[in-house]
């Protein structure tokens, strides 16, 4: 498989974005350096996933901008990909777990053009490396919530992105799974991928990642874990509902509320 | 029993009628694909109904009835795409009301005529033995160009009913692909109407797909599979219909629900519903 070649660097100026009144992401700047691996920390309702669809263009920013390779937004039409949460995927459609990864493909061809022998092999390349090209020609109604999760990691895998980014990759998959994104993401970080991933385990943040953003709807901290995990602004972040004990981060998630969606 | 199959042909009304249930049975099966996966059968009903005012405008000013319901349905379903758009009230709300509306309208109009009820049950039923020659080319031109925009747009299509983010981020019109598909949907139902009527439009849609959609697991396949249902329905129908002279859109329909019974006994897919 090519490896990529150009380099991404994400620059967020000063973002307001929200769905209908008051804004979810309230002046919001970062940038990240191409190749960096982030976390995206925050609690329910912090804006992680808004952030994450104004970032492939699915939320039109109300001020401020977003520039890949110093480009606005838009201008690169698959150089991000995106794996959303897996409850906005209709998993009744008739379609096989290759010919999903194949989709991935779709952004590189014309109108009318079928995808071709490359495209299936690259697809299969993006299957194996998740460790599910067993489960090509099977239907995605039959897949576990793991598999179904490989599968769209193998379609961004396929669709050869300069920025990758996934909401809460790791919420409700098993173990393995989790391995195996966690290996996928640092296999890409060697590449030059730069990667976006939400979660909710600030361990696997703290542990995992060299940099970590910490959001409630403005930006908290940005930076190595250290700098971010301390003690302040983890109050600000979580208010009461982070325990920090023994360097194990414990975040109460009892009744939160609804992030919008 | 070459007799019994060659028989009707001998009218050529009956030839006509025909070759018109063959298209419409799969030009509505491909189309009804698209409805039974994005869940828009209550949308294909309501255009339907919606037509009406349309077909009885034409009928009272003595115009091309299928030209009528044509102009009618872009209207409703670029309408109802507005609606929709608006989010200020409910889709499904929003086409009740229009679709309600329409078909009050037409009924209206209809009952201004004379010849009423016979005029009225054939628009809502269909009258597959009154198809003129002009009504048989007009449907398989139609029959073809809708084929082709489904070919032509085969991957979009598929895109934005499977994935509408992954369609977002491609910069895909989806958009453009939504209204597009509302008007393949509403060019369908008029061209239905002859066979089925607005009654039944709805059901050659969503039968033949969903029956197709329970013994398949591709979207080609769904396809195909859900076409050859609607001919078989069309024709096995259009039989039952001659021999023991029932309406020939009600025949179909039967035809057609019988085949999903069956579908839906034998199905490899059931018990896989509903798990998400």
């Amino acid at each position: 498989m090519k490896t990529v070649t150009e380099l991404a660097h994400l620059e967020v100026e000063n973002i307001e974005a929200g769905y209908n009144g008051e804004s979810v992401l309230k002046k919001i700047s970062f940038s990240v350096p191409a190749g960096q691996s982030l976390a995206v920390v925050g609690p329910n309702g912090a804006g992680k996933s808004t952030l994450f669809k104004v970032l492939v263009g699915l939320l039109p920013i109300r001020s401020g901008t977003v520039q890949i390779h110093g480009k606005p937004l838009g201008y690169h039409i698959d150089c991000v990909a995106y794996v959303p949460q897996r409850e906005v995927i209709d998993w009744r459609f008739p379609v096989t777990v290759l010919d999903v990864v194949v989709m991935g493909r779709f952004g590189k061809l014309k109108w009318l053009q079928r995808p071709g022998k490359t495209d299936f092999e690259i697809a299969l390349h993006s299957l194996e490396q998740m460790g599910i090209a067993d489960l090509a020609k099977n239907s995605i109604a039959d897949l576990s919530g793991g598999q179904q999760q490989r599968v769209f990691l193998a379609r961004a895998l396929a669709q050869n992105p300069h920025i990758l980014l996934l909401d809460e990759p790791f919420t409700g998959v098993d173990a393995s799974t989790q391995e195996t994104t966690m290996n996928l993401l640092e296999d890409l970080h060697h590449k030059g991928v730069t990667s976006m991933v939400s979660t909710h385990d600030l361990n696997m943040a703290a542990t995992r990642f060299s940099q970590v953003l910490l959001i409630n709807r403005k930006l908290i901290a940005y930076g190595s874990p250290e700098e971010v995990f301390t003690p302040e602004n983890l109050q600000i972040g979580f208010g009461g509902q982070v325990l920090a004990m023994h360097g194990v981060m414990v975040v109460d998630e009892c009744c939160p509320p609804d992030e919008p969606r | 029993m070459i007799e019994f199959i060659t028989s009707p042909f001998t009218y050529s009304f009956m030839q006509r009628g025909f070759l018109a249930a063959l298209l419409v049975g799969v030009l509505c099966s491909v189309v009804g694909v698209y409805i039974v996966l994005r869940g828009m059968a209550f949308l294909g009903d309501a255009l339907a109904h919606a037509i009406l005012p349309g077909v009885a405008i034409a009928y009272l000013l003595g115009g091309n009835l299928i030209l009528g319901a044509f102009v009618a349905s872009i209207a409703v379903a670029i309408g109802i795409g507005f609606f929709s758009n608006e989010g200020t009230i409910k889709e499904d709300t929003a086409i009740g009301i229009l679709f309600s509306a329409a078909f009050a309208l037409g009924v209206a109009l209809i009952s201004s005529i004379r010849t009423y009820a016979v005029d009225l049950s054939h628009i809502l039923f269909g009258n597959v033995l009154g198809v003129s020659e002009k009504d048989l080319i007009f449907t398989a031109v139609l029959t073809v160009i809708i084929l082709i925009i489904v070919a032509v747009n085969y991957k979009q299509f598929m895109v934005i009913s499977f994935d509408p983010i992954l369609a977002t981020m491609m910069r895909l019109p989806v958009q453009f692909l939504r209204y597009l598909m509302l008007v393949m949907l509403g060019l369908t139902v008029v061209v239905s109407i002859q066979t089925v009527g607005v009654g039944l439009a709805a059901a050659m849609l969503v039968t033949p797909a969903a029956s197709a959609y329970l013994l398949t697991s591709r979207l080609p396949s769904m396809m195909i599979v859900s076409a050859i249902i609607g001919a078989i329905s069309s024709l096995v129908g259009l039989y039952i219909s001659y021999y023991i002279n029932i309406a020939s859109g009600s025949a179909i329909v039967l035809t057609a629900t019988l085949i999903f019974m069956l579908a839906f006994a034998f199905s490899p897919r059931r018990g896989k519903i509903g798990h998400a």
